[in-house]
C-alpha cells in the first residue's frame, strides 16, 4: 500500500489563526499553538504554518513564536512568511523547520531558491504558487498573498523554480481557497506533469475522497485548511484529521 | 547521558525534543569530553553525503568516535545521513563514511522504479523488520516512519540489516550490528512511532 501526505494548513494573520475564502474574508480561528498540539495528537503527516501578513508588512519571521510551533510539532513542520534572505532560512532550520516555504521571495529573488537549497538541501526549500484563473481563463502566478497578478505562467514559473533548486511545490489555487467545492484539477495536473519534484495541492479540498482526486491528477502530496479546521454548513470551528483507517479505504487503497 | 553529536549539520533541537517527550533527558554537543563520557551517541545528519561526512572531519570528532564505538562498544544509533555515514561511502559524493558497516549508500536505482516515481522518497512509509531488534520493542503496530531520502544503503552482509522498506522497490532503511544501529528516516519526526524507538534506544542498549 502507497501512502500519501494529506497535510493541514494553517495560516497566521497578526499573531492569530485565521482562514480565507478565495484569499480574503479572513475569519478567526483560534490560537496557533493550540492547533499544532491538537494536530499533533491526531498524528497528522506533515503541517504548514503561513504567516500570510508578514510580507505584506515587510515583516520577517517570528523566529521565537515558530521555535514554540515547533517544539509541539513531532511530525515534519514547513513554515512560509516574510523570509527574504538565506539568514531567515537558516534561522528557521535551527528553529526546528523542515521545510521552508518561499513565496514573495521566489518572484522577486529567484536567486534565494538555489542559495538556500545549495545550502539546506533542495528537501527544505518549497516554493508555493497561488494560481488564479484570469477572466479568459487563463492561469496566472499571483504574488503578495494573492493581490497582485505576475502574469506569469504557473507551469513555467513551477519549472523554472524546479530548475533554480525547489524540493517541493506547493500549489495553491485562489479561487478555490476555502470554497469546499473540490481542487482545482486541471491545475494540478499541468502542473505536476510538467515537472519531477513533488506538487502539493491545496485549495478546495470538501472531503477525504477529494484528496484521492488530487493525487490521480497528479499530485504527491494533498493539503488542506478550511477542510481541517471547520465543521460544515456553517463553518464552526472544529479541528479534525481523518483516521488511518479512513485514509487506507478512501485514499491509499484507490490510488 | 545520551549525547547527540553536534558537528554542524542537521536539525539537533529535534531529536532532544522528541528525547525529552519521551522522558529522557540528552545533551548536544560537540565537545571531546562530553562525548568521551556519553553512555550512548546519537549521529544525525541532513542534506548531502559529502557536506556531512567533510563537517565531521573538520570537527576533529573521528577519533573518538571510532573510539568509543569500536573499542568501548558504545550504542550508537545514526539518522538519516547519520545512517549512510555508518557505511563506508555514498555514490552522493567522494568522501569517505565512517566504515563502522559494510556496504555504500546508492542512488535509488531509476530504472527499476515504476514509471512516474518521485526521488526523493518523501513521506510516510510502512517499514518492516529484517530481524528481530530491541530497537522494535513493544512497538505500535503498523510502524510508519517519516522518510525523506534519494540515496539508501547497499549493504555487503545481509545479516546487518534491520529494516526493509518498499517504495517502488524494496531497500534497507536500516541497519544493526552489535552496538552500531541506523535508520534512513526521521523518528524524531515520525509521532509514537519514532517516540518508541527513540525511547527503546534509551532503555534496551
Amino acid at each position: 500500500m502507497k501512502r500519501v501526505r494529506i497535510i493541514p494548513a494553517l495560516l497566521i494573520q497578526k499573531g492569530g489563526l485565521v482562514k480565507s475564502i478565495r484569499f480574503k474574508d479572513h475569519k478567526y480561528v483560534g490560537d496557533p499553538i493550540n492547533a499544532v498540539k491538537i494536530f499533533n495528537e491526531k498524528e497528522v503527516d506533515e503541517i504548514v504554518v503561513l504567516d500570510i501578513s508578514a510580507s505584506a508588512e515587510k515583516r520577517p519571521p517570528n523566529i521565537e513564536k515558530i521555535k514554540e510551533i515547533a517544539s509541539e510539532a513531532f511530525m515534519p513542520l514547513g513554515y512560509g512568511g516574510g523570509i527574504t534572505n538565506l539568514e531567515e532560512i537558516k534561522m528557521l532550520i535551527t528553529a526546528g523547520v523542515e521545510k521552508t516555504i518561499l513565496n514573495t521571495a521566489a518572484l522577486t529573488n529567484p536567486r534565494l531558491i538555489s542559495d538556500g537549497a545549495k545550502y539546506v538541501g533542495s528537501q527544505s526549500i518549497v516554493v508555493s504558487i497561488d494560481v488564479k484563473k484570469n477572466i479568459w481563463g487563463k492561469y496566472k502566478v499571483y504574488g503578495m498573498n494573492g493581490s497582485k497578478n505576475t502574469g506569469l505562467d504557473p507551469v513555467a514559473f513551477a519549472r523554472q523554480m524546479e530548475e533554480a533548486g525547489a524540493g517541493e511545490v506547493l500549489l495553491n489555487s485562489i479561487d478555490k481557497d476555502g470554497t469546499f467545492e473540490g481542487y482545482d484539477l486541471d491545475l494540478i495536473s499541468s502542473v505536476s506533469s510538467s515537472v519531477n519534484i513533488p506538487v502539493v495541492a491545496i485549495g478546495g479540498a470538501s472531503s477525504t475522497e477529494d484528496f484521492t482526486g488530487a493525487i490521480r491528477a497528479g499530485a504527491s502530496a494533498a493539503s488542506a485548511g478550511s477542510l481541517f479546521v471547520f465543521q460544515r454548513p456553517l463553518r464552526a470551528v472544529l479541528i479534525s484529521y481523518p483516521s488511518q483507517a479512513e485514509l487506507k479505504k478512501k485514499v491509499f487503497e484507490k490510488i | 547521558m545520551l549525547v547527540i553529536i553536534d558537528y554542524g549539520v542537521g536539525n539537533l533541537a529535534s531529536i532532544r525534543n522528541m528525547l525529552k517527550k519521551a522522558g529522557y533527558d540528552s545533551v548536544i554537543s560537540s565537545d571531546e569530553a562530553v562525548i568521551s563520557s556519553a553512555e550512548k551517541l546519537i549521529l544525525p545528519g541532513v542534506g548531502a553525503f559529502d557536506t556531512c561526512a567533510g563537517k565531521l572531519q573538520q570537527s576533529g570528532l573521528i577519533t573518538i568516535l571510532n573510539r568509543k564505538v569500536l573499542e568501548e562498544h558504545t550504542p550508537v544509533l545514526g539518522v538519516c545521513v547519520g545512517m549512510q555515514l555508518l557505511t563506508e561511502g555514498s555514490e552522493e559524493g567522494v568522501l569517505p563514511g565512517l566504515g563502522w558497516i559494510k556496504g555504500r549508500v546508492i542512488r535509488f536505482r531509476q530504472d527499476q522504479l515504476p514509471a512516474g516515481t518521485k526521488i526523493p522518497h518523501m513521506g510516510w512509509t510502512d517499514v518492516e523488520l529484517s530481524k528481530p531488534s530491541r530497537l522494535f520493542e513493544g512497538m505500535y503496530e503498523e510502524p510508519r516512519f517519516y522518510f525523506v531520502h534519494s540515496y539508501h544503503p547497499d549493504l555487503a552482509d545481509p545479516g546487518d540489516a534491520l529494516v526493509r522498506v518498499n517504495y517502488g522497490y524494496t531497500f534497507v532503511a536500516g541497519m544493526e550490528k552489535e552496538n552500531i544501529l541506523g535508520v534512513q528516516f526521521h523518528p524524531e519526526k515520525s509521532h509514537k512511532f519514532g517516540l518508541k524507538l527513540l525511547a527503546n534506544f534509551v532503555n534496551h542498549y
